[in-house]
């Protein structure tokens, strides 16, 4: 390890920093609040010859996405970058990228989705794309999305894997806060991630391929099971290149972050930037003797069901903090996905979901100290176990 | 350009066994656009959603002998825009030979081009990526089931512009594509028809030549839809461009061409209409005065072609 240099960035300059050092073939992206700064310190990068990457200036986000198919089938290495409702006008091509099973790397600056129209920091973006077949990992700090950028180069271009992955940080509060940070040098970054050659190439006129191919029931069928495999898959993988990446620079790297868990009584889960919070309070907590945990997973597709479990095991209650909702359903995304882990394994604890944060809504002590309040009698059934909007 | 006897010859880059119809016209304008790629060029095809994609590509069949990609309905022009893209940086970080050269084509129907793929169309030529789009335009949805599109004719029976008691089939005229795309200043834009080879391999060829975005629109006749015999793509495609409802024209740098109908040639806008069972209703008496009006039409779109070729014929710095 050499000595480096701390300095102040915010996640996105961090994730632009990651995208120069790795210098992919292609970029083709569009502006949206709050992803914009990515694409703009890039086009700086672009300007000033430090990266060979064709820059793609496209129309919108579908076809920002569209063009990454197009690249990435043609071989090349690709990224970009989006947000909310560009993420969601992406939607179409999402599950196009995974089902043809292209390595695609693209940041996500979460964002709450319209109406009202709201530029502010949730996950209800990113959550409408959890089952198309991305791997999709949140960061809590830009540290994070920095280290998670570098990974997902890793992690996609596998052979074993082949799927494309979205590094998310919380919009605003990751994406423009400026944070302590640490960047690696550039060649190391480079030999890191390696040269990429794809096996399968539209450019490659010594051996054409078809891609994008029509097929019938059976095949199809086939074919989605092979996506979900590769997806199954790849959380090893994932953990070996974290690890990997975790000694190479001397940050450490889990699937699952579970702080305080292996005697907690009281657990909150919880992703991305709120973690930060929750473990302030939590620490509080600890320190007047109570035993509470804070669990966060840092790879949310594939699910780190087992590592959650692991965690969880032992709790007389657990909360589940989401920052997105699935309305109609009784559960938001991560506490449907949690406590589905948790059934399989045959635990039985008593869980509470919250829905917080969304539209970039303050998540104060308050929400958090109302949590773990909440926690106490949940386990000893004075309170009900109705799913929560909090600090409303 | 080369002779039929020599175009012949060339080697097939869609072979035949694809599932289309007998006397599709789309087929047609693929084999012909792509006699117009350089031979000392690679192409690589990218389609739109549609009845090309869907009949060329059932896995694991692939009638293409070249890369082929199919993404989605609305974005053929973006996503050949990234494979392009995706060769320029590879190029230029020498992963791919310097003196490689390769040509990019997107194929979308009326449908994926007009409608719903404009914008992503618009995208790409605006941008300036060297790759070719054509436009098989059969006038309709075919591949769902013929229903009405932007580049319906006024007139034509669709499945979603019914001919009925009160209704007679479009009201809307059609919308103009390839002065749309001239607008963008690319530097070649074409519109041909598949029964005319010599015009349309010529146009691929110059299209194919040029460095940056060309838009080809090719009339491709569909037997389903216009409701004629699968025998008569080639005649239907010729009495368009006779009866001036489909002329030929082309724009290289903002100078506009028209290529006349020889007098001999030339014949009543009812002579293209009377086959087509789309048009049946046209040709009864109730109907004459839509009947004049699709006339008139044609007669005014025909003076704007000469208004352009006569206003651009003095440019001197093509537009570059």
């Amino acid at each position: 390890m050499t000595e480096k240099q701390a300095f102040s960035a915010t996640g996105n300059q961090m994730i632009a920093e990651a995208m120069r050092q790795v210098d992919p073939d292609v970029m083709a992206a569009y502006p949206i609040t709050p992803q914009t700064t990515i694409v703009e310190n890039y086009a700086k990068y672009v300007a000033n010859g430090q990266v060979h990457t064709e820059f793609v200036t496209v129309e919108s986000e579908h076809s920002a996405m569209s063009a990454c198919v197009g690249a990435s089938a043609a071989g090349a290495r690709v990224a970009t970058a989006t947000a909310s409702q560009g993420l969601a006008l992406m939607w179409e091509e999402l599950f196009i990228a995974a089902g043809m099973r292209l390595p695609i790397v693209m940041a996500n600056a979460n964002r709450a989705l319209s109406a009202p129209i709201n530029i502010h920091g949730d996950h209800s973006d990113v959550m409408g794309a959890r089952d198309t077949g991305w791997i999709i990992f949140f960061a809590e700090t830009a540290q994070e999305a920095y280290d998670n950028t570098v990974i997902s180069f890793c992690v996609a271009e596998d052979e074993r894997v082949l799927l494309p992955v979205m590094t998310t940080l919380d919009g605003f509060i990751t994406s423009h806060a400026m944070e302590r940070c640490v960047l690696e040098d550039d060649e190391m970054v480079k030999s890191f991630v390696g040269p990429y050659e794809a096996k399968y190439a539209l450019l490659n006129t010594d051996d054409p391929i078809g891609a994008g191919m029509f097929a019938m029931g059976d095949c199809y069928m086939k074919s989605r099971l092979a996506l979900r495999n590769a997806n199954d898959g790849s959380l090893p993988i994932i953990e070996e290149y974290g690890k990997k990446w975790a000694e190479a620079c001397g940050r450490p790297f889990d699937l699952v972050d579970a702080w305080g868990t292996e005697d907690a009584d009281y657990v909150v889960v919880v992703l991305g930037s709120a973690a930060g919070n929750v473990r302030h309070i939590a620490r509080e907590l600890r320190a007047e003797g109570k035993k509470v945990g804070v669990v966060r997973p840092r790879v949310y597709r594939p699910f780190p069901a087992e590592q959650i479990v692991e965690a969880c095991k032992g709790a007389k209650a657990i909360a589940v903090l989401d920052r997105a909702d699935s309305i109609g359903a009784k559960h938001a995304p991560l506490a449907a996905d949690t406590l589905a882990a948790l059934y399989a394994a045959g635990e039985q604890i008593p869980a509470k979901n919250y829905v917080y944060g969304l539209g970039g809504n303050d998540v104060t002590n308050d929400c958090i100290h109302r949590v773990f309040d909440d926690l106490e009698k949940l386990a000893a059934g004075t309170v009900s176990d109705e799913l929560v909007y909090l600090g409303i | 350009m080369a002779n039929i006897k020599e175009l012949s010859r060339r080697p097939e880059c869609l072979a035949p066994g694809h599932r289309l119809c007998g006397g599709c016209g789309a087929s047609m304008a693929v084999r012909q656009v792509l006699m117009g790629v350089p031979e000392d060029a690679y192409p690589v095809v990218g389609c739109a959603t549609g009845c090309l994609e869907v009949s060329t590509t059932v896995y694991p069949y692939d009638a293409w002998n070249v890369p082929f990609i199919h993404n989605a309905f609305e974005n053929a022009a973006a996503t050949v825009s990234g494979v392009e893209a995706a060769f320029k940086g590879m190029q230029r970080a020498g992963k791919i030979p310097a003196n490689k050269k390769m040509k990019f084509v997107a194929f979308g129907g009326d449908g994926g081009t007009y409608d719903i793929g404009l914008q992503s169309l618009s995208g790409a030529m605006e941008r300036g990526h060297d790759m070719v789009y054509v436009c098989y335009d059969n006038g309709a949805y075919m591949n769902t089931g013929i229903q009405r599109s932007s580049a319906t004719p006024k007139g034509a029976w669709a499945t979603t512009s019914e001919v009925g008691k009160v209704e007679s089939g479009k009201p809307q005229v059609r919308k103009d594509l390839a002065s749309i795309i001239a607008a963008h200043g690319v530097p070649y834009v074409g519109q041909s028809t598949v029964g005319h080879w010599k015009d349309l391999v010529t146009k691929a060829e110059k299209a194919f030549a040029v460095e940056g975005p060309a838009f080809l629109n090719v009339l491709a006749p569909c037997p389903r839809g216009w409701r004629i015999g699968s025998d008569e793509t080639m005649q239907i495609a010729r009495l368009a461009v006779d009866t001036k409802f489909w002329p030929l024209f082309e724009v290289e740098n903002g100078k506009w061409s028209l290529t006349p109908v020889k007098e001999k040639n030339a014949k009543p806008l009812e002579d293209f209409l009377k086959p087509q069972g789309r048009f049946k209703h046209l040709l009864k008496p109730e109907n004459a005065a839509l009947l004049q009006e699709l006339k008139d039409d044609v007669d005014a779109y025909w003076a704007y072609l000469e208004g352009r070729v006569e206003g651009s014929k003095d440019l001197t710095s093509p537009i570059e």
